[in-house]
């Protein structure tokens, strides 16, 4: 099966940052960039634009903003944990706020990590990498997808 | 921000009923750019023993809260995942990042420890290269990249630097 990092992100220079520290990375995986809380919800639950999409055939990680526009990504990490079909997806909030609020609301809305977006090419492109060694090659989650109850 | 502080390693908890394993495990992390110290338990009972500080553990100072828990599934006393949920449903550890490190991939293990809100879950290999390549990778995405809310950083300093004036002074 083919391996997924959704991205939801709404700043143009992270997403091109992201892009080229996957592709520098060389693990072949396709990224879904989304520009804002409400396209990553219709994305996950198939709805909108994304109905003909299949419901099972989910990210193996998701890459979440905390700041975006319409729906925010607490709001979306909210619906992500609430729904039987998502609720198991390793949720990141990957975000330049380093504010002490959101972390711990993050972690509240029960997202598996926070890592602060780094200011420096550098250490971003690295931060990038990690990540998608950590999500994509160590860990692991359940194959069966819960249907919706 | 995230990183840790100059000459302050970061204290792991690892549960792990078999020592072998828990001593090759310590060793691949001790070879991390991130400075850290591994404390081990060895089994469920002990592990919600040392978080809720009772019997041997009833001395908060001698149990510094963790910055990261690595948890066996198969372990005596109490299976592992019921250790993670109770320590996912008190409000004074549901904050720690806690990953699976075992050597069973069986779904129903994986889907009860996500059900259970593991941050991670991970397989351990058998042969030690990839064992150490592992804990690489994992030992620096829990240490240095993801952040802990300051409430657990600070408690944890705080505590750690008390622990250690209390070695030295004895």
């Amino acid at each position: 099966m083919e391996k997924v990092v959704l991205l939801v992100e709404d700043s143009e220079d992270d997403i091109k940052l992201t892009q080229m520290a996957f592709k520098e990375n060389n693990i072949a995986n396709k990224m879904v960039v989304l520009n804002d809380g409400e396209e990553a919800v219709e994305y996950l639950f198939c709805q909108g634009k994304y109905r003909e999409r299949d419901i099972n055939d989910q990210p193996t990680i998701i890459l979440l903003d905390i700041k975006l526009p319409k729906l925010s990504g607490l709001e979306v990490l909210k619906k992500i944990r609430a729904d039987n079909r998502t609720k198991y997806i390793p949720t990141v909030m990957l975000t330049s706020s380093t504010e002490e609020e959101d972390m711990i609301e993050g972690y509240k809305g029960g997202c598996n990590s926070y890592v602060c977006k780094p200011v420096e090419y550098e250490q971003f492109s690295q931060a990038v990498k990690q990540l998608e060694l950590y999500w994509v090659l160590n860990n692991r989650t359940p194959n069966k997808r819960i249907e919706e109850e | 921000m995230n990183k840790p502080l100059e000459g302050e390693p970061l204290v792991i908890l690892h549960v792990e009923d078999d020592e072998a394993q828990a001593e090759l495990v310590k060793r691949s992390l001790a070879q991390n750019r991130v400075r850290n110290r591994v404390l081990n338990v060895y089994d469920g009972e002990e592990a919600l023993d040392y978080f809720f500080h009772r019997g041997k553990y009833s001395d908060k100072l001698k149990s510094p809260k963790p910055h990261l828990i690595l948890l066996d599934i198969r372990l005596p006393k109490i299976d592992g995942l019921e250790v993670l949920k109770q320590l996912k449903t008190n409000d004074s550890t549901k904050k720690i990042p806690i990953v699976i490190l075992t050597s069973s991939a069986q779904e129903e293990d994986l889907a009860k420890a996500y059900e259970y809100h593991v941050n991670s879950y991970v397989v351990k290999p058998f042969d030690y290269e990839n064992l150490l390549s592992l804990m690489h990778d994992l030992g620096f995405y829990w240490l240095s990249w993801n952040n802990l809310p300051w409430v657990i950083r600070a408690e944890n300093d705080r505590n750690y630097e008390q622990s250690v004036k209390i070695t030295k002074g004895t």
